[in-house]
């Protein structure tokens, strides 16, 4: 764990970056929200003022999409929380399932731009391995920029967690036809720094419809 | 005055036209840019306020296309991304147009608006 940590840290950056963005767009989307049915509410107020009646009814809808919005920001904000923690203790015993899903759900926005749809797969037993928490979740983000870069819009990339004999393996495949040609050399210098860190092997078929990175038990053994 | 309002949030963009209408302004809303580019050839606009990163077209594509269709229709860009930066750059990029933050401040959008419709007003 301490080889090229330079260009890890530097590269690793630009990861954590990238997903505060993200997320902070996240959330000012749902304070964007709650801030037009607040205003609702206070323009209802005013015109009561003025003598027109308020609608119970139309009251209780404009709180209960008050609540939703809180709720979707607490998730945000509770997913945020785990990405920031992520970075605490430089291995650990982690849930290769639980990585992939906050990836999934931290690159939503990103898929959703370039109209991809990108769904976990989870394996039928945990799928525990000892890693680098936050370099893992640099590299399934960097594969999953990629396969979303390669894909058609409205392409679906699932992405699948596998107990293997000496660790573990994460495919993602593309379900449609990749429609562009890959826009660069893959897997580039940032993922082999990261492969070699984390002691991973990634192999892509030609057109890029398939990636998949096998990963050790432990990499500290 | 007659407003398209485009965001791909849904809710966002549906009570805010309501706030609009409230006050007297026209205002219909779609999600997305090929929804927008169906009503304006249905029917004419006066100002589009477009969300600035939407799914499949962005907002200054999206701009591009509504100006090739409505070539008197105005502009007012919206965005989530708050940094002193991207609002520069939004700035530059939208020409023109104004350029507002989100969580949007109603009072200052209608005070936008009614510059657009002064501007077009003092038109021959």
């Amino acid at each position: 764990m301490n080889r090229n940590w330079d260009v890890i840290g530097e590269q690793g950056l630009q990861f954590f970056g990238k997903m505060s963005a993200t997320i902070s767009h996240e959330i000012n989307n749902s304070l964007a929200i709650i801030n037009e049915n607040a205003g609702l509410l206070q323009d209802f107020t005013l015109m009561a003022d003025k003598g027109m009646p308020l609608d119970p009814v139309r009251l209780n809808s404009l709180a209960g999409k008050l609540i939703d919005q809180i709720r979707r920001a607490e998730g945000i904000v509770k997913n945020m929380n785990r990405f920031a923690h992520s970075v605490d203790e430089p291995v650990k015993s982690v849930n290769l399932d639980d990585i992939v899903e906050l990836m999934v759900t931290l690159s939503a926005r990103f898929a959703s731009m370039r109209g991809v749809t990108v769904e976990s797969k989870p394996a039928s037993v945990p799928v525990m391995i000892t890693t680098n928490s936050f370099l893992m979740q640099n590299l399934i983000w960097l594969c999953l920029d990629f396969a979303m870069d390669a894909a058609a819009a409205g392409n679906t990339i699932d992405i699948i967690t596998e107990k293997t004999k000496n660790g573990a393996q994460i495919s993602f495949m593309q379900a449609g036809d990749p429609a562009k040609a890959p826009p660069n050399k893959f897997p580039a210098e940032p993922e082999k720094v990261l492969l070699d860190v984390l002691k991973a092997n990634l192999s892509a078929d030609e057109g890029v419809g398939k990636i998949v990175i096998t990963l050790p038990r432990d990499i500290d053994m | 005055m007659k407003v398209l309002l485009i965001d791909d949030e849904g809710e966002l963009i549906s009570t805010l036209a309501e706030r609009l209408s409230l006050r007297g302004i026209d205002a219909d809303w779609v999600t997305n840019g090929e929804e927008a580019l169906k009503k304006v050839e249905d029917q004419c606009y006066d100002l589009a306020v477009v969300d600035v990163r939407m799914p499949k077209m962005s907002g200054l594509a999206l701009k591009r296309l509504m100006a090739e269709k409505c070539p008197r229709l105005k502009f007012i860009f919206m965005t989530g991304h708050g940094s002193e930066d991207d609002y520069k750059e939004g700035t530059a990029q939208a020409g023109a147009a104004y350029y507002l933050l989100k969580p949007l401040n109603i009072e200052l959008l209608i005070e936008k608006i009614n510059e657009v419709i002064k501007e077009q007003g003092d038109k021959p």
